[in-house]
């Protein structure tokens, strides 16, 4: 297998190993977006001047010029590349828009009324300024937790029946069924809930814990849905391992298999109650609201904070400005809600994932 | 301690489908039994369903009869989990369990299965099962690291350390040196060595040097064609099988004049 090694290059004639073109400076693609901006800008002023269609243009005609620059300068390859990039890059641009705009709205509108007072006091007997979402806070955080003592058990449970357990029809029968429930429009489960409870206690039934069950309804299957992917990750390996100890199927699933994917389960649990902690509609026909502070979700109406977001908008007094004021400090809390939920999602699969010791 | 298995007319099957057929052996106590044959031809299928892990496969079933010292392990009052207790297993890939340290892989037989004991007891169980796999002077000053954290052949190492806290009668072991460098399997050969002593071992190998190594008696598995059942070809001490073996097909195959 030796063949003559070629001497290695030297002097001034010697041939580089990989063909070399030339190439745009580094910062030419920036520099010819900058021009493209002002002439879109230019453009922009000819009709009615606006920062949109500036940037519109100036996007269109940069693009233009750097794939041009390139194709005349380093090639066909090159400029395809750079044309994709720009492609790509302008639309994770626009992705972005939407989601910059609407933390930019619901912080510039909802920051005058993010004070102590918002925190600390109800709505009760407050009918033009001030007040607060204190009731709604905790209506939310009670109800929630309350959907996700009933959800993680049985989904939890389901997850490990379809992974370990379950085989044949009816496997296939509740994984349909899952799929089902996962597309359930979130007014259906609330309905549900409404006719369940008026069902087993009369007309003008309104509990915290109907709107539990009613999110229950729609967390259930994001955390089966979650919780079987998870569980399907962890090797056989270490079931077999197990089994090969002489310990029970059981015994395997819950001291081998849960705290292998304890990460995983955390993660996929918090993401569930992230998406139902912000539900309006289900928590509109079960809960209700009220404007003073009702911490029991078995006795009466209590207050969340997207219904109390909705009323706040929908029915405002007559200091209107107030009322906005207050829905969107309420929109605000909640973002931060499902944010600080993230946050601890991402913690939990990064403490709890298990350490090579490396 | 050491027990003596006897397979007679063994069928094994994966659904409807047979997978090996009609296996008469009889395993001594105390000794290293290998069994090789070509991938495919149901070695590791026959050892699996030795202690019963077979049937955790969906469909897998057997026919036929598996007695450790008299007792049938097919029996219908045998608990599946009790026999895996008494015959345990090494896997061709290690698998600590990632969420353990290594003290807590060692006692993992034990701690899964609830059985309290002191903490002086535990210790010993753990050191004496280390130092049997050859593996306590290397990781007795960080046995509360993860297992994960080893190298392969430690990893192996602490598989069998598992293996043995238990206390089993046999050890099956399912190609545990194939994913392991030359110097690593050398360590698991003289640790089955050692181990013999006291167990009775059955290894699946595709390294026929390591059957002549390390075995008393071979047994080479093979099949005559895509779809049908694996047989147990011949069974004979292992110098009769590199030297003289009965059956035409053997000797094919370890001269490598197979297929």
């Amino acid at each position: 297998m030796s063949t003559a090694i070629r001497p290695a290059p030297t002097g001034t004639d010697a041939q580089p190993p990989v063909r070399s073109r030339s190439r745009l400076p580094r910062f030419a693609p920036l520099g010819l977006y900058l021009a493209g901006i002002v002439v879109g800008a230019g453009l922009s002023a000819l009709t009615s001047f606006s920062v949109a269609s500036t940037v519109i243009y100036g996007v269109l005609l940069g693009t233009l010029a750097v794939y041009v620059a390139s194709r005349t300068v380093e090639g066909r390859r090159k400029a395809t590349d750079r044309l994709v990039t720009c492609l790509v890059t302008t639309a994770f641009g626009i992705a972005m828009i939407p989601l910059v705009s609407l933390v930019w709205t619901v912080l510039d509108n909802g920051l005058p009324r993010f004070d102590a007072q918002f925190f600390t006091n109800s709505m009760f007997r407050v009918v033009g300024e001030g007040g607060g979402a204190y009731h709604a806070i905790l209506g939310t955080l009670i109800i929630t937790a309350l959907a996700t003592v009933i959800s993680v058990p049985i989904g939890l449970m389901t997850a490990i029946y379809l992974v370990e357990y379950g085989s044949g029809r009816l496997k296939k029968a509740i994984t349909f069924f899952v799929d089902v429930m996962t597309g359930i429009p979130s007014i259906v489960a609330g309905l549900f809930a409404f006719a369940l409870f008026t069902l087993m206690f009369g007309n003008d039934v309104r509990l915290g814990v109907m709107g539990a069950v009613a999110l229950s309804v729609l967390m259930i299957p994001v955390v089966v849905r979650s919780c079987e992917e998870v569980l399907k990750l962890v090797p056989n390996e270490l079931r077999e391992a197990s089994y090969a100890l002489g310990v029970p199927k059981w015994r395997t699933v819950v001291k081998v298999v849960l705290p292998t994917a304890i990460a995983g389960l955390g993660t996929g649990i918090t993401l569930a109650v992230a998406r139902v902690v912000g539900e309006t509609a289900p928590l509109l026909v079960t809960v209700g609201l009220i404007t003073g502070t009702n911490l029991n979700p078995f006795d009466g109406r209590m207050a969340t904070l997207p219904v109390f977001a909705f009323y706040q908008l929908t029915q405002p007094g007559t200091l209107t400005q107030a009322f906005l004021d207050r829905a969107w400090t309420a929109a605000l809390v909640l973002i931060i809600l499902v944010m600080a939920l993230n946050i601890v999602a991402r913690l939990i699969s990064r403490f709890f994932a298990p350490s090579t010791g490396r | 301690m050491a027990k003596r298995i006897e397979v007679s007319d063994l069928d094994i099957y994966y659904g409807s489908f047979l997978a090996v057929e009609g296996v008469n052996v009889a395993i001594e106590p105390r000794s290293i039994t290998a069994l090789i044959g070509p991938s495919g031809c149901g070695k590791s299928t026959f050892l699996r369903s030795l202690n019963r892990m077979h049937e955790v496969l969906p469909g897998a079933r057997v026919e036929g009869k598996v007695a450790m010292d008299g007792q049938d392990l097919y029996g219908a009052d045998v608990d599946p989990v009790d026999v895996r207790r008494q015959i345990g297993m090494v896997f061709q890939r290690p698998n600590p369990f990632p969420t353990m340290s290594i003290y807590e892989n060692v006692l993992a037989g034990n701690r899964l299965n609830s059985k309290r004991m002191k903490k002086s007891e535990a210790d010993d169980i753990v050191e004496k099962s280390l130092r049997g796999a050859n593996l306590w002077t290397e990781v007795k000053d960080r046995l509360d690291r993860p297992g994960s954290g080893l190298s392969g052949g430690q990893q192996q190492r602490l598989c069998i350390a598992r293996a043995i806290a238990v206390e089993p009668d046999v050890l099956l072991m399912d190609e545990p040196c194939s994913a392991l460098d030359p110097i690593s399997t050398l360590a698991i050969e003289d640790l089955m060595t050692e181990l013999k002593e006291r167990f009775t071992i059955v290894i699946v190998t595709h390294n026929m040097q390591q059957a002549a190594r390390v075995s008393e008696s071979t047994g080479f598995f093979n099949l005559n064609g895509v779809g049908q059942p694996g047989r147990l070809i011949e069974f004979n001490p292992t110098e009769k099988i590199f030297s003289n073996p009965d059956e035409k097909a053997t000797e094919d195959y370890i001269s490598g004049r197979f297929g």
